[in-house]
């Protein structure tokens, strides 16, 4: 038998069902793997030892009641922007390091009802702006793949650990690729859900209108399982769509022959080359599978995007931001002279220098005189990008891009210049901002570093897209490949 | 478009975030370049755009207004920085 680390969320199901393996020695063996790689990893803010083993147990029992789903006794993480009553909620700020969170996000509580196991809360870029997770106020996470390069981020904790055996699955957030590039850059599986479809009760809010809930796995099968668990109406979250939800598991294994998948061209131009020989072998495969590609898709709009998105997501956040004043929970600068100072003395201190930048972008593009300019122009040319995809989308079934423009790339290379980190989205942010669908699934490797790519569907075409990776996952093997960390 | 040093201390002041002689120089710095960025939309043609603020399209969602159960004022209090009978305790609001 394989380490049970590298087990699958499947495989390790197949064992707890049959009585060959209990929650409890699954949950042991996870802990001891965390303990054997995450000085090198750092993938945890905080592992929830105890709690782990408790939720084991009660799961084993579960069990042998024959009460359980595909999840009862599999030990996860979650991203720690996602509440958890009586364990701290940091968003791996200052502002949050004490916090600990009086109550359960909804995905939370549904991945509790199913039985899986908090093993811990995953690091991050701080309330989750970055794509490398070096913003993370406590330490950065390193890629399994080569420890001297970034995991991605904002997710870059749930990828990690994913990628090395720290977990079976994480669950991150993803508002404008927080889930899909670090799952590209740590060769793993990663879901941005559509928008609506997984409440966002409970995830600390940073662009609201933008943020998303899905979950990384290590194969597609995986991911279908886990959204399953979390997708579905919540009435606390008032943007959470009430509409059945399918069985993603059927639509696994079915031929994907004549579906159509467009390969827009706006999204291959600039990037690094090695990265499109990667994407086109992935082309060819899925050609050599049936589907129907068309070369000829162009989507104009989508070099507006980042800007776009740089102007609405600070702007949601510089208002979602304001409640950390020092007051109400969170970090309290001491020794201010009066209400005020106490406030610009807190944010000065709690905050790290990315949260600062995009709070006064986000301030300065809604001040007097600005407004009409920048978040009014972002809107209107926001509802230009949606109506793109959706004539293409009457055409195909998914298109077909780049995850990253680039392998991933070395700590400290993009920390000095955040007009370059900010590119490093490029790809996933129009999914965002037409609060569609999107997954990344492993494509292959360069110079034993993975590339993913990402199939965006329309909004609820998980399905669909869940069917494509799943026969281009099964036709080429990647996901079989195990990060080297020991 | 170059932003002045007073253009972030203004920003500063409204968004709360406090400031030294160096942070404003090296924020007015990045953030110029940051807007440098936005310029591309100018080009993007948006007359007769209709607006479209979420994307989910769909209009405000109600619920009735009955009594729920919520936090515990234990629990809300439990991670304040302080506290004093009940209630947040804050600095001075009004000056003498």
């Amino acid at each position: 038998m394989p380490e049970l680390y590298s087990l699958t969320i499947g495989e390790a199901g197949a064992l707890l069902k049959k009585r060959e393996l209990s929650s409890v020695e699954l949950t042991t063996a996870l802990l001891q793997r965390i303990r054997a790689v995450e000085d090198k990893v750092k993938a945890y803010v905080t592992v929830t030892d105890e709690l782990a083993l408790r939720q084991a147990a009660a799961a084993d029992k579960r069990i042998a009641a024959g009460d359980a789903g595909p999840l009862t006794g599999i030990p996860m993480q979650l991203k720690d922007n996602l509440n958890t009553r009586g364990v701290r909620t940091t968003c791996s700020s200052r502002m949050l390091e004490q916090f600990v969170s009086p109550y359960d996000a909804c995905v939370t509580e549904r991945l509790a009802a199913a039985g899986a196991v908090l093993l811990g809360k995953g690091n991050m870029d701080e309330f989750a702006m970055g794509s490398s997770t070096e913003n993370s106020a406590f330490f950065p996470t390193r890629n399994p793949w080569d420890l001297q390069r970034v995991p991605g981020g904002s997710s870059g904790g749930p990828a990690a650990a994913v990628a090395a055996g720290e977990c079976l699955f994480s669950l991150g957030s993803d508002t404008g690729g927080s889930i899909r590039q670090p799952a590209s850059f740590c060769g793993v599986v990663g879901l941005k859900p559509t928008y609506g479809l997984v409440s966002r009760y409970g995830l600390v809010a940073f662009a609201s209108s933008l943020d998303q809930v899905g979950p990384l796995t290590k194969t597609v099968a995986d991911c279908a399982v886990v959204l399953q668990a979390i997708a579905g109406h919540d009435a606390r979250d008032s943007t959470s769509v009430a509409r059945p939800v399918p069985g993603y598991a059927a639509s696994l294994g079915k031929p994907i022959a004549g579906m159509r998948i467009g390969i827009p061209r706006e999204y291959f131009q600039g990037i690094d080359p090695h990265v499109g020989q990667v994407l086109e072998r992935a082309i060819q495969k899925l050609a050599q599978l049936g589907a129907v590609i068309d070369r000829g898709v162009s989507l104009p709009s989508t070099h507006y995007a980042l800007a776009v998105y740089y102007i609405l997501a600070p702007s949601e956040a510089s208002a979602n931001l304001a409640r950390y004043d020092g007051a109400k929970y969170g970090f309290a600068a001491p020794d201010a002279k009066d209400m005020w100072d106490a406030m610009e003395q807190t944010r000065r201190h709690g905050f790290g220098p990315e949260v600062k930048r995009r709070i006064l972008l986000g301030t300065y593009a809604l001040s007097a005189g600005y407004y009409d300019a920048y978040y009014l122009k972002a809107l209107k040319v926001r509802a230009l990008i949606r109506q793109e995809f959706e004539l293409v989308f009457q055409r195909y079934d998914a298109l077909l891009t780049p995850t990253s423009p680039t392998p991933p790339f070395r700590l400290g290379e993009k920390l000095a210049d955040p007009v370059q980190m900010y590119l490093s989205d490029v790809d996933t942010i129009p999914v965002n901002i037409a609060g569609i669908a999107g997954i990344s699934v492993p494509a292959g490797f360069l110079e034993g570093l993975p590339v993913g790519m990402q199939l965006i569907g329309p909004a609820f075409s998980e399905p669909a897209l869940l069917q494509i990776a799943h026969a281009y996952e099964q036709a080429t093997g990647w996901h079989k490949l195990r990060a080297p960390v020991q | 478009m170059p932003l002045s040093r007073e253009d972030v201390l203004h920003i500063a002041s409204l968004c709360r975030i406090g400031m030294d002689a160096d942070d404003v120089e090296r924020m007015r710095q990045q953030l110029s370049h940051i807007l440098d960025q936005f310029e591309v939309l100018k080009q993007a043609d948006t007359a007769g755009v209709s607006l479209s603020a979420n994307p989910s399209e769909r209009s405000s969602v109600f619920r009735d207004d009955v009594s729920r159960p919520s936090l515990s004022q234990e629990d809300v209090l439990r991670n304040a920085p302080q506290q004093q009978e009940g209630h947040l305790r804050v600095k001075a609001i009004l000056e003498d």
